[in-house]
């Protein structure tokens, strides 16, 4: 039972970064733009929020230091969300072509700055011999403590800090605005209908631009929440990018409802460490190459959600109509 | 007494490129009344009511709306000004309720609640006189509700002027009336209703006004008490042009394509076709009525191989009766198949089996040698079963099928490729060799180009940059070309003017009097009365009755297109038996 608790305790936190991702995304996709750029956003927010941490750490109060790293990451990611907005909702360039670029610009980017940030912190390059000058008394790794607020010392719950509670919370929110709000209404209709929702005096653009700048900036936050609170490891940076994969497949997986996503997120973070735990809880051996076997499982289940909500047909659970075409104003 | 003026237009102009579509158009429109808009397609009526509606905005005029001048640029600047707009193509969230559409855009009237729109909704509905569920999802909803929603989301703006595009195209003639019964109580709470349309009846049965457009030229607008359909059209058409389309008598009929007890469901499990049986005649048009999407473009595309049935039979009758076979139609193993099925003779009468006098087997160079030289024939028409065929199969058993779909650049065509490519979509299998053969096309796409009077640069533009009329021109001018002897084709005026319209319409008949026969599934009931010798009439899926062209009236059609979950009554039954 404590190792199940341990394996909740490990898994939860971790499928909060999906959460991130996959709330960005959600908010993207209701205005019609699907965006493969969010791996890659995800490493900038990454890398900005990291950036931040380190510029601040030890001479701003912690409460400062993890606000700013936070908003820094969101800023990345809206950034990025620009770029992307101005490439496919001004420009008409294909999304799906867009998206990918985004994803290898911001792995590189991310991979080059972490790099040169985390020089010298990585195990294995000590463990290689070479000789390594620690100049730095502090890093940024040491803001994960901070990130960790308020469960930073206790062992068991210590990855549950405060970017956890904002995961929710943000999934929450967007899922209400989604629903039961005037502007949720108008979003929907953007990515269900754009010619229908110019012709009703939305700004269809507008809408287009503020989501998916808000969503990438959602997704972003993911980037640093996995870097720094979760992993809290020099070598973390390496694998946000598969998680921002994940991220995409968590949107099928909740059939595009922000509030889905947080129980998905849960069992997608189960899935994604149960070679770690599942074996020891059943008394399993297995071989080596199961890890891999078993990180494979959240793509499973998202294609098999997909095969059953394909069957089924119902309209509510297919993606926005609109979801990967440029929207033409001057086309009859 | 003379009435309020809501609105009114000053020299309005608006070109697209080198083309007026709009030239120095005057128009009044009182409170109160129904002003009806009347033109040909193409005449600019859409992009005249566009520019009140926000869509695009004049180059030049003023648009005065209760007196003041008004700068309209956007549906939102038309709104502010109790203008709205219903279009022809419904502008609606289908995953949204009623409710939920009708309040999209509405910023700032308070909370957003869900119960509280609602009831809005309804009380407007109920008003004006409409059947609405607010809660119920777009997706589930008939095209006349639909329409009911677009109207309500109007009058929820507080328009006072109203715009409809065409509001009747896709209603049956009862639901037609039923809006029109709205409309009068509309006007009658004192708010102007602009009705494009280019039905004549329509215009006499509910305007009071008529304002006619032609060539984007505003021509004159009349009292409709004081006019008739004649001085109507005339203005419409410029001249006096003769309304009846040449119907000669059907020659040597012969039945051609027999459809017995089809039933289909599409992918969404509904039944689309539920046990069609009907017969098309050669030498015939066989015209097929019904509202849109009752099953019509299913039937079509059935008969051309592309859907899966669930039960029923598609047989086609070969007039091959004492002709040669060839090679060019079919393939050799079909011909063997004939042969041993005893259909083939040779000139003297003796059976063809494909074996000599002593009951050898030819070999494969002499058949081929034989046939190729015409000395084998069939004995009688060839009856050939098409259920569950695909278009390829069909074409190589030598069945000359062509189909003008309704989605011409979907299914009929590739916008992307010029002319000459299109034309090879239907012959690139012909010949041997290694490479395609394009000077027969190129000669076939200017052959096209110089009769039907395609207007394109040349035969190397892609089609997608020719107008909706050109693009059907060429779509038909290639079926034709293969020679059919059976032609389907739906809605092939869709969109087309008035003369490019009765060109297709010469064309059919052409072909029927070639001895084709001619499907043509279309929706002016007026056309299909004046062109068809007989009409299937579909509703739900179902035949709800077989008429007769020369003797039936729209009424009749009419009653029959909306007989919904009816038995056809005995009279109709017995027709349908007796083609059948």
């Amino acid at each position: 039972m404590n190792l199940f608790l341990t394996y909740l305790l490990s898994a939860i936190p971790l499928g909060m970064t999906f959460l991130y991702g996959s709330t960005g995304e959600i908010l993207t996709e209701k205005v019609g733009h699907l965006n493969l750029g969010v791996p890659g956003i995800m490493c900038v927010g990454g890398l900005c929020g990291c950036f931040t941490a380190e510029q601040l750490i030890g001479s701003v109060p912690p409460v400062w230091l993890v606000t700013l790293s936070i908003l820094a990451s969101f800023a990345g990611g809206v950034l990025m969300g620009l770029l992307y907005s101005f490439l496919t909702v001004s420009l008409h360039a294909n999304q799906n072509v867009t998206g990918l670029a985004m994803t290898i610009f911001g792995a590189g980017l991310s991979k080059y700055g972490m790099y040169n940030l985390t020089k010298g912190l990585l195990d294995n390059e000590a463990s290689t011999g070479e000789m390594v000058e620690v100049v730095k008394k502090s890093t940024f790794l040491d803001a994960t403590a901070y990130f960790r607020y308020p469960f930073a010392n206790d062992e068991k719950l210590q990855y549950c800090g405060v970017m956890l509670f904002l995961a929710i919370l943000i999934a929450l929110i967007c899922s209400w605005i989604l629903k039961y709000t005037r502007v949720g209404l108008h979003l929907r209709a953007v990515g269900e209908n754009p010619a229908t929702a110019d012709a009703m005096g939305i700004n269809v653009t507008g809408y287009k631009y503020v989501a998916t700048c808000i969503g990438s900036g959602i997704a972003a936050m993911g980037g640093l929440y996995y870097a720094i609170s979760y992993a809290g490891t020099a070598g973390a940076y390496k694998d946000i990018e598969a998680l921002g994969w994940l991220s995409i497949a968590l949107v099928i997986f909740a059939l595009w409802r922000p509030h889905l996503s947080i129980l998905g997120s849960v069992l997608f973070g189960l899935l994604y460490v149960a070679n770690s735990y599942l074996p020891q809880l059943f008394g399993w051996k297995t071989p080596l190459y199961a890890t891999y076997l078993f990180k494979m499982l959240p793509y499973v289940v998202t294609i098999i959600v997909l095969i059953i909500s394909s069957v089924r047909k119902k309209r509510e659970d297919q993606p926005p109509a609109s979801l990967g075409l440029s929207y033409f104003r001057e086309e009859r | 007494m003379q009435k309020a003026v809501a609105l009114e237009m000053k020299k309005v102009s608006k070109y697209f490129g080198e083309l007026a579509a709009n030239r120095d158009v005057d128009l009044t429109v009182y409170k109160g009344e129904i002003l009806a808009v009347l033109g040909e397609n193409g005449c600019g009526k859409t992009t005249l009511m566009n520019m009140i509606a926000g869509i695009y905005f004049p180059d030049a005029g003023q648009i005065l709306v209760d007196g003041h001048e008004v700068v309209i640029r956007s549906p939102k600047d038309a709104f502010r000004h109790k203008i709205g707009m219903i279009h022809q193509h419904f502008k609606l969230v289908d995953l949204f309720t009623a409710a939920e559409n009708v309040v999209l855009g509405i910023k700032g009237e308070g909370a957003y609640r869900k119960k509280e729109i609602g009831r809005r909704v309804q009380e407007l509905a109920d008003r004006y006189g409409f059947h609405l569920d607010p809660q119920k999802k777009i997706y589930e909803m008939s095209v006349s509700e639909k329409q009911t929603v677009e109207i309500i989301k109007v009058l929820y703006r507080g328009a006072d002027i109203l715009i409809l595009d065409e509001p009747t195209a896709v209603l049956t003639p009862q639901e037609t009336e039923k809006l029109f019964a709205v409309l009068r109580r509309m006007r009658d709470d004192g708010k102007s209703i602009l009705i494009i349309t280019h039905k004549l009846h329509e215009v006499l049965s509910v305007s009071d006004r008529v304002a006619v457009l032609r060539k984007g030229e505003h021509i004159a607008t009349v009292e409709t008490a004081t006019t008739s359909a004649e001085e109507l059209t005339e203005m419409m058409v410029g001249k006096k042009v003769e309304l009846n389309i040449a119907r000669p008598e059907p020659k040597n009929i012969r039945d051609r394509l027999e459809i017995r007890g089809l039933s289909m469901t599409n992918a969404e499990g509904i039944k689309v076709l539920d046990d069609v049986s009907f017969t098309a005649r050669s030498g015939e048009i066989l015209g097929i009525a019904g509202i849109a999407g009752s099953g019509q473009k299913e039937l079509l595309e059935a008969i051309a191989g592309l859907h899966h049935l669930q039960e029923g039979g598609i047989t086609y009758y070969n007039p091959k009766k004492d002709k040669p076979i060839t090679f060019y139609h079919k393939t050799f193993e079909r011909v063997m198949e004939l042969a041993n099925e005893g259909m083939l003779r040779y000139a003297d009468g003796r059976d063809f089996t494909g074996k000599d006098g002593n009951g050898k087997a030819l070999s494969k160079k002499t058949i081929r040698a034989q046939v190729e030289a015409g000395e084998v024939f069939f004995k009688e028409d060839e009856v050939i079963n098409l259920r569950e065929k695909t278009p390829l199969q069909i074409r190589e058993l030598g069945v000359r099928l062509s189909f003008v779909p309704e989605d011409r650049l979907g299914m009929g065509l590739v916008g992307n490729m010029d002319l000459v490519d299109n034309m090879m979509l239907r012959s690139y299998r012909r010949g041997h060799s290694l490479f395609v053969d394009r000077k027969k096309p190129r000669d076939l796409a200017e052959k096209i180009i110089h009769d039907l009077e395609v207007a394109t640069p040349n035969s190397h533009t892609p089609v997608r940059r020719l107008s909706g009329g050109n693009v059907q021109k060429v779509l038909v001018g290639r079926e034709i070309s293969a020679s059919p002897t059976v032609l389907m084709a739906a809605y092939p005026v869709r969109g087309l003017d008035i003369n490019s319209s009765y060109t297709i319409y010469n064309l059919l008949t052409e072909q029927k009097e070639s001895g084709v026969a001619v499907i043509f599934v279309g929706e002016d009931l007026d056309v299909l009365v004046e062109l068809c010798d007989r009409i299937l009439v579909v509703c739900g899926g179902r035949v709800t009755g077989v008429v007769d062209g020369r003797h039936t009236t729209k009424e009749e059609i009419g009653v029959l297109m909306t007989a919904h979950g009816q038995a056809p009554d005995t009279e109709t039954k017995e027709e349908v038996e007796k083609h059948a």
